[in-house]
């Protein structure tokens, strides 16, 4: 039943690096991470990834196989015959630490940009009272395990580096999504959206829900929702035309 | 690797502490998991500057693994349920072991906690009237698990992360930096705590992974956040990050561990295929009404009820199936008793030839529930199955086996504060010890890591102003001393590889010290563990400082090798079966033994193992129980006079 699978492991840092090939054996259920664990037991244990938890509930082992980004610990090699090639390579949308390693700082930059859940002022713990069916929508968005595998396929900034200034990427949306959905949140953050999190640079081609492992409906439920209100609130006539009678007046979501 | 706990190095380097990256902190968390932030949370609410330093990123600690809940009495869906219930059921899910004071805290405080968590932004699952919805789980006498499907452990990081984020928000407001009072310093391991000249805690020493560099935090105050042992054990639930650094820190820092016999073996662990064998299955699938059957379809646990447990759990299948309409008419199934009794029934069955065909035994959902009812309820394991074994878990059973899952021993610790033996330390969550006895019911190590996390948060902040600004001072020579011993793995050529040590670890503590124990086995485990720690002393690493998870190994097996010669060490000591702690040579319960805490050091001599006597539960709480039941536990001097 074991066989042996050959590999091509990118290996390298920031100023450069290579594929590298080896030849591993592969055991009956195994996964990509298990290989990636041979490889350093038995033939080359400086070999840097992440991981923790094996079971794809951490989101840490994110890299992209055979160009496709996806958890290490959820890629089974039964997916891929015994004479296929098969390339780890990081991910590509961020800077490489070191081989299988990125610098995924981005993400935690992004992340404080977010306006915090706010509940009602006067709402005392253990009062709070909401329906399954209304927090059902954004627990669908906490689900999510930040593996980053969607940030990593959005091209906007996989392709287009200056983008990150100004765009917070899928995983950033749905948060956002998730925080205007949550049943008790006081806060508005469809201005925030557009002007820090560039809610308008995602042009919906859903790569993102693609590669979700956590099957989130990134786009039709969290990024598409979002902007629909963006559109209901910014671009509604009527309102435009009250907004020209309150210039000057402070962002409905307080800056962070 | 024991004895260099105080010997002196042969080789110091005052060019390390030229180069040494330094910080200053009112406290620092070691661990970024559940008890970590909310720990950190508190420290930072008291004023505190708090730094979290932790070996993976934010938001990717173990925390995230626990699936069923948080056990929490707010009586939502069993109005019935209080504190004194839920501090019953945890100190007969211990086996009388626990920490009361500490059980009876957990108790009282985990609904606020809880309700907290709301205020914070978590989306527990609701009950019909919008409150948190609660499920049942092995050991709980009401519903009590407040939950987000199979994956709460899941929300709970992530609503502290947040939480964390949203104080690092306010903080920018007013000072225009995000981490002017608490800074988060992911991968970063640290190796060794820092005292001063009077032993007081004076921070803690350790490196980047990411560079190599070492790097020091000067705090009066450390708080040991740092999860559990598992991967001293070859099958377990546990992540690679759980290799009792916390345990080993402190006592090479001087502290006391206790309990360290008592390793709590998950029931239900993946067994095939070999790959993910350990991996957890959920109590919450027995407790949303899967049920355990051996090869023959038997539902076997009717026979493995103890004497103890009898008048609680349900003698037919009959009674047992009507529970789950019925709880007030009807007694639970015995597939939810304590995780301890399901572990070595399945063992038990395993080894009498009726297991499944991969060494384990059958949990069955798909008979039981709807398909559309499993893929809402237990939406992770329908997905850990079908990704990873191949099996659809709405139409056939699982086949699971036990697992190496939470060790109940820990950091010795004063219940209300959460404070070690050593002035300044602080250990919470699975690192400390006490709370769970010798055994944990589910969900109570959530409620655990938020109720002693506050209090640690608290405890510090406490510590801190009663020093009134006279921090202890680190001593130069003790950095330069653990700069070498990091360093030390590089400077041989052609020793040991850690990978190979690790193994044979992980082989011999899951072989000898395992779910059943007795005293030859665990005898030939001490003799294996010191060949190992000899040849550890020789481990070769190879490559560089930069991100080397070889080198990360070497150092991770010193603190694997001392907590697993605790967990021998007290294994052989302990001539009782309790709990996590099963001994085949001396299978009953003994009174007198239950009146024992053994409690472990680590001095230039390795580990040694002292005898305590167990504080005497205050009468109040004596009170809770019946004498006919306490009667079980107790030797006859304790029985109270006035119990009813």
């Amino acid at each position: 039943m074991a066989y042996t699978a050959h590999f091509k492991v990118w290996r390298g840092d920031g100023s450069g690096g290579a594929l590298q090939d080896f030849d591993v054996e592969v055991n009956e259920g195994e996964v990509v991470l298990d290989i990636i664990h041979r490889l350093q037991a038995t033939q080359t244990p400086d070999l840097a990834v992440r991981w923790n938890c094996k079971a794809g509930k951490c989101g840490s082992c994110s890299a992209e196989i055979n160009g496709r980004p996806r958890l290490m610990c959820m890629t089974r090699m039964s997916t891929f015959t015994e004479e296929q090639t098969i390339a780890v390579t990081p991910m590509r949308t961020f800077p490489v630490i070191r081989d299988l390693v990125t610098d995924v700082s981005y993400n935690y930059e992004k992340a404080r940009m977010v306006p915090s859940f706010a509940p009602p002022a006067d709402l005392a713990p253990g009062d709070y009272r909401m329906a399954q069916v209304d927090v059902e929508r954004s627990q669908e968005f906490r689900k999510c395990i930040e593996c980053f595998l969607c940030q990593d396929v959005c091209h906007v900034i996989r392709d287009h580096e200056p983008n990150k200034e100004s765009y917070s990427g899928p995983r950033f949306l749905i948060r956002l999504a998730e925080l205007d959905m949550h049943p008790l949140d006081t806060v508005d953050r469809r201005d925030v959206a557009v002007e820090d999190h560039g809610l308008g640079f995602c042009n919906i081609t859903k790569c993102c829900t693609e590669v979700c492992p956590e099957g989130i409906k990134i786009t039709d439920n969290g990024i598409i929702p979002l902007k629909e209100r963006v559109v209901d609130k910014r671009y509604d006539p009527v309102f435009s035309v009250g907004s020209l009678f309150r210039k000057g007046q402070k962002r409905s979501a307080p800056p962070t | 690797m024991v004895g260099l706990a105080a010997k002196p190095y042969e080789r110091t380097t005052t060019v390390v502490t030229a180069e040494l990256e330094r910080h200053t902190y009112d406290v620092v968390v070691i661990g970024a998991g559940g008890a970590g932030l909310r720990a950190a949370i508190e420290a930072r609410s008291q004023g505190k500057r708090t730094a979290i330093v932790c070996k993976s990123l934010f938001g990717k600690a173990h925390t995230v693994m626990a699936e069923g809940g948080i056990a929490a009495s707010m009586g939502n869906v069993n109005e019935h349920d209080n504190w004194q219930v839920h501090f019953r059921d945890t100190m007969r899910g211990g086996k009388f072991m626990n920490s009361w004071r500490m059980a009876e805290l957990h108790a009282k405080e985990a609904p606020q906690r809880v309700w907290e968590l709301e205020t914070y932004g978590a989306l527990f699952d609701r009950t019909p009237e919008g409150k948190i919805s609660q499920r049942n789980f092995g050991g709980h006498e009401y519903p009590r698990l407040a939950h987000v499907g199979d994956r709460t452990g899941l929300e709970l990081i992530r609503t502290l992360q947040q939480k964390i984020v949203s104080l690092q928000q306010e903080d920018f407001r007013a000072s225009g930096d995000y981490e002017s009072h608490i800074k988060v310093f992911a991968e970063c391991t640290m190796t060794r705590l820092l005292k001063d000249k009077s032993g007081a805690m004076a921070g803690a020493f350790g490196y980047w992974r990411e560079t190599g560099r070492f790097v020091v935090f000067e705090a009066p105050a450390v708080i040991l956040a740092t999860g559990g042992i598992g991967k001293s054990f070859k099958v377990t639930s546990n992540s690679w990050e759980y290799t009792g650094d916390g345990h080993a820190l402190a006592m090479l820092a001087g502290g006391t561990t206790i309990n360290m016999e008592f390793i709590q073996f998950h029931p239900t662990g993946m067994v095939w295929p070999p790959s993910v064998k350990g991996i957890l299955v959920t109590e919450s699938v027995r407790g949303d009404g899967g049920v355990l059957r051996n090869s023959e379809g038997k539902r076997f646990m009717f026979d493995y009820i103890p004497a103890v447990f009898k008048d609680q759990y349900a003698k037919s299948e009959d009674e047992a199936d009507r529970w789950y309409t019925d709880p007030e008419h009807n007694k639970r199934p015995p597939e939810l008793l304590p995780r301890d009794e399901v572990a070595r029934s399945i063992n038990s069955e395993v080894k009498a030839g009726r297991g499944s065909p991969h060494g384990g035994v059958f949990l069955d959902v798909s008979t039981r529930l709807p398909a559309e009812v499993i893929r809402k309820k237990l939406p992770s394991m329908y997905h850990q199955f079908m990704e990873l074994a191949d099996v659809d878990i709405t139409a056939a059973p699982m086949e699971v086996g036990p697992t190496c899952h939470y060790v109940m021993g820990g950091v010795e610790v004063d219940p209300d504060t959460a404070a070690a033996v050593v002035p300044g330390l602080f250990a919470i969550g699975e690192v400390s010890g006490g709370m769970h006895g010798s055994n944990r019911l589910g969900g109570n190590s959530l409620g655990d890591l938020l109720v002693f996390g506050r209090r640690a948060g608290l405890g510090a902040a406490d510590y801190i102003d009663k020093l009134g600004g006279a921090h202890p001072k680190v001593v130069d020579q003790i950095i330069d001393a653990a700069a070498a011993e990091a360093l030390a793995p590089f400077r041989e050529e052609g020793g040991e590889n850690p990978y190979t040590l690790h193994m044979e670890l992980q082989q011999t503590m899951n072989d000898l010290v395992g779910i059943i124990r007795t005293e030859s086995e665990m005898t030939e485990a001490l003799g294996r563990l010191e060949a190992l720690k000899v040849r550890a002393a020789n481990i070769t690493v190879e490559g560089h400082r930069q991100f080397n998870p070889g080198w990360h190994l070497a150092l991770d097996l010193r603190n694997m090798l001392i907590v697993s010669e605790c967990v021998a060490r007290a294994a052989l000591l302990r001539q009782e079966s309790r709990g996590g702690h099963t001994r085949d040579d001396f299978p009953q319960m003994s009174a007198e033994w239950r009146k024992v805490n053994l409690v472990c050091r680590v001095d230039e001599n390795g580990v040694s193992i002292a005898r305590q006597p167990l504080v005497p539960m205050r009468p109040d709480l004596l009170d809770l129980f019946e004498v006919d039941e306490l009667e079980k536990y107790l030797t006859e001097d304790e029985l109270p006079g006035g119990g009813h």
